[in-house]
């Protein structure tokens, strides 16, 4: 995952680039089989260790997804997590400070 | 009642206020070549290439291989280890192994001598899979570190020299069953196929701007694609067979479209559709 936190007045910009293969479970290999689908199912975001914000996805989010979002009232030196968990019970948890 | 009225009547001008500003807009239309502009520059933002970019930089450093050595001591040209600038001289003549080189082959060659790897293994293994993924992504990462810089092709060998007269004819010659050359679409300014810009290739800035482009990320298929792999794909489309990874073909090409490209800035890696 790549995380940017950038803060500008009494909010920051997050944007977050996540390495995943986002199968939709609609399509097929080579040999006509049905890729079963793995994707991202949730999205949390923390600042500061308190969740400020909770996504739900699903197979229509692109591979390797970007997502863009602002948090009220973050400065400069707060710390900003992201974790996504997908289908197969993969998780990942990234960390990154604003500036 | 009269409430009423005076809701229907700003309804009408409501309305009024809107067709103006549907007139106005239509006055003010962009040109669809704006537009696909402003979609890239907005996916830029999130270029998936990045992602590519910090495995390729794991992968340089890393001890890897039969002989569990890292990529440090590649030499791309401007000397053992040196990455800032180096992607934007390439193709070049390489003494020690007599042959021009572009990126991609240069790393081929630096994981055998330095790792231990089959480089005709790695040549052989179908783009995006394996070793070939590896390779894709230390060029992504290699050409980032020269994101920006002008493109300055050593022509002072004469085996450069060569490659780019060798290139140049390959670029002009016609074939496949459907009869036509890289020039047919990249030898004119302002051509497009359906919506998609055709950069001219014979000089600037078409020829820096379409060359400096790649190692790119496609969007479409979500895939990161080198230049050898556009270049092969530009085979394919010709309906001729694939030249292979590393081929001379494809590295004449390289040569001659970077040398017109001289002083165009390297954008690579890219966005594309």
């Amino acid at each position: 995952m790549r995380i940017r936190a950038q803060a500008a007045g009494d909010k920051a910009t997050i944007r977050v680039l996540m390495s995943h293969e986002m199968e939709s479970g609609q399509r097929k290999d080579g040999t006509g089989k049905l890729i079963p689908a793995w994707h991202i199912q949730d999205v949390t975001a923390t600042l500061n260790g308190k969740v400020v914000m909770t996504a739900e996805w699903g197979p229509a989010v692109s591979k390797n997804p970007f997502l863009q979002f602002t948090i009220k009232g973050a400065k400069a030196g707060d710390k900003v997590g992201i974790t996504w968990k997908d289908n197969k019970g993969d998780t990942r948890s990234d960390e990154a400070t604003v500036s | 009642m009269h409430v009423n009225a005076v809701e229907t009547r700003m309804k009408k001008l409501f309305f009024a206020l809107g067709l103006i500003g549907l007139c106005a807009a239509a006055f003010a239309q962009k040109s669809s070549t704006d537009s696909i502009a402003e979609y890239r520059a907005m996916l830029q933002d999130g270029n998936p290439a990045e992602l590519f970019e910090a495995k390729g930089e794991d992968l340089w450093k890393q001890k890897r291989g039969p002989k569990n050595a890292s990529l440090e001591k590649c030499d791309l040209g401007k000397g053992a280890g040196v990455v800032k600038g180096a992607w934007v001289e390439l193709p070049r003549y390489f003494s020690d192994t007599g042959k021009v080189q572009d990126l991609e082959s240069r790393l081929v060659t630096c994981m055998q001598e330095l790792q231990g790897f089959n480089g005709d293994e790695i040549a052989k293994t179908p783009f995006g899979k394996g070793e070939q993924s590896n390779v894709t992504a230390l060029a992504t990462w290699i050409s980032a570190e020269s994101k920006g810089m002008k493109f300055n092709l050593p022509q002072g060998h004469v085996e450069e020299r060569k490659m780019y007269e060798v290139g140049k004819r390959l670029f002009f010659m016609r074939g496949g069953s459907h009869d036509f050359a890289c020039a047919t679409c990249h030898g004119q300014d302002d051509k497009r196929i359906r919506l998609q810009d055709l950069p001219n290739l014979t000089k600037n800035p078409g020829a820096g701007n379409g060359f400096g482009a790649w190692p790119a990320y496609r969007v479409s298929n979500g895939q990161m694609w080198g230049a050898q792999l556009r270049l092969n794909d530009c085979y394919r489309q010709q309906r001729f067979p694939y030249p292979l990874f590393g081929s001379e073909a494809t590295i004449a090409l390289g040569v001659y479209m970077g040398v017109n490209g001289k002083g165009g800035e390297a954008t690579a890696p890219a966005i594309k559709r």
